[in-house]
């Protein structure tokens, strides 16, 4: 047996005996997610147990280092790990912008006091972050944002608001991009900084989406201390963090172009719905369109592959997480257009019991944002453009 | 396997963009079309390729060959796809080859394979019969006589088959259908030749009364079907490789040109109506990488293939290629449509590649029907 065969059975063994059944369904409604955090409440025990034993292994961040509560596996075994938890349709322990977004920035530029302080917390699901970049004047433009952090010695006083932070109000704490230079170019001026969210002036409103849900706040600082340890990388240098990040980011929104395991495949949903004659799907031309949609599935499960094998083997991602949040996005939203339609009269239905409370009408509502938070599909395509064809202008 | 290239892939690369870059770039094409070469491709240029090894890729090492198998052969499909470059490699060294390792018996490898590998003896394979590609239908009758075979029927658009030395062709027979390999030189054999709209050449061939004998059988009597499959997905597989490197060259050229032609005095590459379309076309590019790699790996790891993912990967190259060809025409805009500029030479194979073994329709058909819809 090979080093990766022993470990892929030591970790389905193990799986086998510590992921409850229940997490191996997935979510019957958003609610069942958990995302840690001060004030976070398990659903169940089995929910609490699934948390806990993964966090016992360093697996809810297992390719960082076991001093900050990883596992330190290599990229091998990383994706063995995924695939094995994958094959038994388990649920995340944790979700986590303490993990996707801010964990890598952290590692690369933190100071290690910071690490210190932060990734173990994150890593155990008991702090909960906040995304602060996005402002009401600084959407696609984001380097142009004004909150303001004035320098006062040994902290910083920062007055401001930000929008489109999700699930703001459910913060413990924040990452959160500020101005400390209003001189300097736009991008040259930025810090990127972290503070408790209950830190005093701290306050958030929620915004009302088409969908009826509530996913994103308005965030207000007034005067709210940040205390000067707490500035990642060098001040007025926030924005090399911020786009080290946003890569980051990218690249996990690409990852809901792929179907999340265990549902069931948009071609087996217009199955159930309309039935085929003689094994084909009845509504012959709906069936073309999903026949396109799931091959463009695959093409993207595949070439996210492929981009880790490359980075494995030492090739940079870099400004490919664009073209990968760009195609991710606009796939999932032509999922939901087709499972609209394929749903018929029967996706209208906005609340009651039948409906699951109009979950998918909701649902598709919610992703015509996909193409527009975390960047929107064009400054993707801009930055493709720029930064991987080398396009003037 | 991991979906990056090995070392001894990416050595296998290089050599073939030197070699197809030096000796056969787009200008070679231009050059065979304009001196009315009633072959197509150059001989000469076949034994240098021969030379090079590329028809041993896929036959075995006991009979003379190679043997890396379909992942080398698509990384060097993929780059003469890149310059458009007329040669036996799809028809010989991929298909009619992978049929005879697959299915031959030893007298045949032995008879036909090590003459392969050495770039003397040319294959071609006569199965479709009408304008659509309907591999399950067969008009083409091979009806027992005593001991032989007489095979009555016509083939049309066979790859090469104005050159072939021998033809693999399907039959049908009593209880299913059946493969035969045929000399040209048999008794009864009618090819005729022309012209397609990429330069390339193909032929329809008239099989009459032509006696063939049990020895000729390829694969088991009434058993030819399964083996057909086999080799079309093989087929499609090496016309997807080959439009990867059709579609990356068009692309680059077009991105070139994005960055050089000037009006209004900025680049036409800093308007973002192209540079959009660009990026997309960009990331449409990408995946198609990732297809053609996970499926030839597939093809030298699974025996039988995997037909949902080969027409999955037939039909999104055809439409990429399309989009990267069209795109390619217009934003070169008017110096695209002269004949004098290569550009147009890229739409052209594209049309035939995308059309061959089933075009883009017939796989979404088939991919569907995989997938039980």
């Amino acid at each position: 047996m090979t080093h990766t065969d022993s470990f892929r059975q030591e970790v389905r063994d193990w799986l086998e005996i510590n992921c409850p059944e229940s997490m191996r369904k997935p979510y019957r409604n958003e609610a069942e997610a958990c995302w840690g955090g001060r004030n976070c409440e398990f659903y169940s025990e089995d929910q609490k147990n699934w948390l806990q034993r993964m966090v016992s292994k360093g697996w809810t961040v297992p390719v960082w280092p076991e001093e900050y509560g990883g596992a330190d596996l290599d990229r091998e075994q990383a994706k063995i790990l995924k695939e094995e938890l994958r094959r038994i349709n388990a649920r995340p322990p944790l979700e986590s912008f303490g993990i996707s977004m801010l964990g890598p920035p952290l590692l690369k530029y933190g100071t290690e006091a910071q690490k210190q302080q932060h990734l173990p917390p994150i890593a155990r699901g008991e702090i909960r972050w906040a995304q602060g970049y996005s402002e009401p004047n600084a959407g696609s433009d984001l380097a142009s944002l004004q909150m303001r952090a004035d320098d006062m010695g040994d902290h910083f006083n920062v007055n401001g608001s930000k929008v489109w932070t999700s699930y703001g109000d459910l913060g413990d704490w924040m990452f959160c991009l500020v101005r400390t230079d209003f001189e300097a170019p736009k991008h040259k001026g930025i810090s990127f900084v972290m503070f408790d969210m209950t830190n005093e002036g701290v306050s958030t409103r929620p915004i009302k989406l088409i969908s009826g849900k509530s996913p994103f706040t308005e965030t207000f600082l007034e005067n709210t201390r940040v205390e000067k340890d707490q500035v990642i990388g060098e001040i007025n240098d926030g924005w090399t963090i911020a786009k080290y990040l946003l890569s980051h980011e990218r690249e996990m929104i690409a990852g809901s172009g792929i179907s999340a395991s265990g549902t069931l495949p948009v071609s087996q949903s217009a199955i159930k719905a309309m039935g085929t004659e003689n094994g084909i799907l009845s509504n012959t031309m709906l069936r073309t369109d999903i026949a396109r949609f799931e091959i463009d599935e695959r093409c993207l499960e595949l070439t996210i592959e492929r981009a880790r094998d490359e980075v494995k083997a030492g090739v940079s991602l870099g400004a490919a997480a664009s073209m990968f949040k760009y195609y991710g996005t606009e796939l999932n939203m032509r999922r939901y257009e087709l499972l609209m339609s394929i749903g018929g009269h029967d996706a209208l239905v906005w609340a009651g019991e039948s409906s699951r409370d109009g979950y998918l009408p909701k649902m598709w509502l919610r992703t015509k944002g996909n193409s527009i938070e975390g960047g929107t599909s064009e400054i993707q395509l801009n930055i493709v453009a720029k930064r991987i064809l080398g396009l003037p202008g | 396997m991991s979906l990056v290239l090995n070392e001894e892939q990416v050595m296998l690369k290089d050599s073939a963009r030197d070699f197809l870059q030096s000796r056969a770039p787009v200008s070679h094409l231009r050059e065979l079309r304009d001196s009315a070469s009633t072959e197509g491709f150059s001989r000469e240029l076949w034994s240098e390729m021969a030379e090079m090894g590329w028809p041993a890729i896929l036959v075995p090492e006991q009979h003379g060959g190679l043997g890396y198998g379909y992942t080398g052969m698509g990384i060097v499909l993929e780059e003469s796809g890149r310059t458009l470059t007329p040669s036996p490699l799809l028809s010989t060294a991929l298909i009619c080859t992978a049929a005879i390792v697959k299915a031959g018996s030893e007298d045949q490898c032995e008879a036909i394979l090590p003459a392969v590998a050495a770039g003397e003896h040319l294959l071609a394979l006569a199965c479709d019969e009408s304008a659509q590609h309907t591999p399950g239908v067969n008009g083409t009758e091979a009806a027992r006589n005593g001991s032989t075979y007489r095979i009555n029927g016509r083939k049309t658009v066979v790859v090469d088959g104005h050159f072939a030395d021998t033809f693999i062709v399907s039959a049908r027979t009593d209880e299913g259908m059946s493969l035969f390999l045929v000399p040209a030189s048999a008794k009864g054999v009618h090819v005729e030749a022309y012209h397609v709209l990429d330069t390339h050449f193909a032929a329809n061939v008239q099989f009459e009364q032509v006696e063939v004998e049990e020895k000729d059988l390829l694969g088991p009597l009434h058993g030819g079907q399964a083996i057909l499959d086999y080799i079309l997905d093989v087929g499609r597989v090496g016309v997807s490789a080959e439009l990867l490197g059709l579609a990356q060259e068009a692309f680059e050229r077009t991105i070139e040109y994005l960055k050089e032609r000037k009006q209004f005095g900025v680049p036409i590459g800093s308007f973002q109506a192209l540079q959009h379309r660009a990026a997309h076309l960009f990331g449409e590019i990408e995946m198609c990488k990732s297809l053609v790699l996970k499926v030839l790996n597939t093809l030298d790891e699974a025996d039988d293939g995997d037909p949902e993912l080969v027409s999955l990967t037939k039909a999104k190259l055809g439409e990429t290629a399309h989009l990267a060809t069209t795109e390619a025409i217009q934003m070169h805009g008017g110096i695209g449509m002269t004949d004098e500029f290569d550009i147009g030479f890229f739409l052209k194979r594209c049309e035939i590649l995308e059309s061959l073994f089933g075009d883009n329709y017939f796989h979404l058909d088939r991919f569907a029907r995989q997938r039980g819809y």
